[in-house]
């Protein structure tokens, strides 16, 4: 398997920024975020607009806002400025990215086979192309490959949707995949089931995984390491195991705010927003 | 199926008996939900969990009207429902839906938007019901004439709440309230729902896939699936563990985070 006695991070980002603009003025959606990851599960967590998604899009030239950054690089290789065919070894083969929502991410009039295919025909053809495929359908335990890779979308649960949506992202083999809300549109026992996927495939295929999500509780529990995201910044590094001692007051409330089951209150508390989270954070 | 006989002879706001909601015909007929039964007392929260496909929505927008072909027996507020209901008995039962993104029409103004339940309904006093109803919802009198497109989703929830209680309703259907919406605004709106429940007496049904949200706001709640109600327990029961039907038991597992030893052992159901 392809680099699995490389050291050192897999990507490194410093001093990431995307800029937008607007015809009401220049919006600063993503600002100074730096980290580097190797082969473990990080999370970007935050509430929608924090800027966690333009993030995951920006290490894959995918955001259409302006991207500078001192430094963004996978394994070494600088990710600014490369060109479309420079694009098309990295994006889908080396670094993959998967969606929220199924529905909208696979293609209506393909069917899942042909979708697989496709993916994979830059590595491999005929027969070979389809055993891999199955072989991916069955990675992501589908159990019947077969009547799955014959399947139209429509044909498809959520959940199933999503997992040939992750044997699509997977059939290249890439060593980092970024999985935006992977499981937000997903039954509560679904999404587990998928999350263990992903987590079985980051184990055994020493892939890195980007977890977008706003989900801080999910986290917790399946991540390694957690940024937390707000208007644009990196409020706080955290590992999984230790959020519950987590310092700044924005990561403390969003894990107060979720209803819990076993402690029950009369009401929930409610984030109270400080300005000064706005302002830039120390490095 | 076990029914919970609520205590006192009073009589409950909402009473559902042997329902049963089916769509299409023969090979291709679905029964959504199957002999479904529970009453919710006046002033209470009752909650309906499950998966997607469990049936759970289909209930609620039998009980609001939106679905006229159903069996069994309903009743709200000792009234039986029929096919047609009286628009008297209409204006006593209100929703509030999932996506509040699709739930309000892009080109109606806010005041646009609550006005309307008023003029259907022949409701006069329109300008000071519409004021007093995004105050009680805590959205300040410069929203009035704004644009969905310009409110956040918690905003265009809090619109919805408004336009759900102009009427005056008893009872208020809520499909999945906070789905949509960030925990921090998930927390601000079920607060929203808690306080308004207590001022006016109003009583909830809330469907939801998340056994936090409905453990929160109800004090007893049905788990459903593939249509019918596989059981019936307290918030208690679901904080102290104590349910009985393996499928519920599984539900709550998965509520509690990632844990891939417990996710191995998931039966299929």
């Amino acid at each position: 398997m392809r680099g699995l006695m490389e050291k050192g991070p897999i990507l490194e980002v410093e001093k990431l920024n995307i800029r937008f603009n607007t015809p009401v003025g220049v919006v600063h959606a993503v600002r100074d975020v730096s980290f580097a990851m190797g082969r473990e599960k990080l999370a970007i967590v935050g509430e929608s607009g924090s800027g966690k998604s333009q993030t995951g899009r920006a290490i894959l030239g995918l955001t259409p806002g302006k991207v500078t950054a001192e430094k963004l690089a996978f394994h070494g290789q600088t990710l600014i400025g490369l060109s479309e065919q420079q694009w098309r070894t990295i994006r889908g083969k080396r670094i993959a990215m998967v969606m929220q929502d199924p529905k909208y991410s696979l293609n209506p009039v393909m069917t899942i086979g042909e979708q697989l295919l496709e993916a994979a025909r830059e590595i491999k053809e005929g027969a070979a192309a389809r055993q891999h495929a199955l072989g991916m359908l069955a990675a992501v335990r589908i159990r019947d490959p077969e009547r799955v890779f014959r399947a139209w979308p429509h044909e498809l649960s959520g959940g199933m949707g999503q997992r040939a949506m992750i044997a699509m992202m997977l059939m290249a083999e890439p060593e980092l995949l970024i999985a935006d809300e992977p499981t937000s549109a997903l039954d509560v026992t679904v999404r587990l089931q998928v999350l263990a996927i992903l987590d079985d495939l980051v184990k055994t295929r020493h892939m890195g995984l980007i977890f977008i999500s706003h989900d801080l509780n999910l986290v917790r529990t399946f991540c390694d390491r957690v940024l937390v995201m707000y208007a644009g910044q990196v409020l706080e590094k955290l590992t999984a195991s230790e959020l519950a001692e987590a310092r700044h007051p924005y990561t403390r409330g969003l894990l107060a705010c979720p209803p819990e089951i076993d402690q029950r209150r009369a009401r929930l508390p409610v984030l109270q927003r400080d300005p000064s989270w706005m302002e830039p954070v120390r490095p | 199926m076990t029914e919970i006989v609520t205590e006192s002879a009073a009589q409950p706001m909402i009473e559902i008996r042997d329902l049963s909601i089916s769509f299409g015909q023969g090979a291709d007929r679905v029964d959504a939900v199957k002999n479904v039964s529970f009453t919710v007392a006046p002033g209470e929260s009752y909650g309906l969990v499950g998966e997607s496909g469990s049936g759970k929505s289909t209930i609620l927008r039998a009980l609001a009207g939106l679905n006229p072909f159903w069996s069994g027996h309903m009743a709200i507020a000792g009234q039986k429902l029929a096919a047609k209901r009286p628009r008297a008995l209409r204006r006593l039962v209100q929703m509030v839906f999932q996506d509040p993104y699709g739930s309000l029409h892009p080109k109606h103004t806010v005041d646009h938007i609550l006005s309307e339940p008023l003029a259907i309904h022949g409701v006069e006093d329109v300008e000071t019901r519409v004021r007093a109803a995004l105050d009680r919802v805590g959205l300040g009198p410069e929203f009035r004439f704004r644009y969905p497109h310009q409110l956040s989703g918690g905003q265009r929830q809090r619109v919805a709440i408004a336009r759900a209680l102009i009427l005056e309703p008893k009872v208020v259907l809520l499909d999945e309230p906070t789905s949509a919406l960030d925990v921090s605004i998930q927390a601000e709106v079920l607060n929203l729902l808690t306080d308004l429940r207590q001022q006016l007496g109003l009583t909830y049904v809330l469907v939801s896939h998340d056994l936090g949200v409905v453990a929160h706001m109800c004090a007893r709640l049905s788990i459903m699936r593939t249509g019918e109600v596989v059981e019936t327990a307290s918030a208690d029961d679901l904080s102290e563990g104590r349910l009985l039907h393996a499928y519920s038991r599984q539900l709550l597992i998965a509520s509690r985070g990632y844990d891939p030893a417990a996710i191995a052992a998931f039966g299929d159901f």
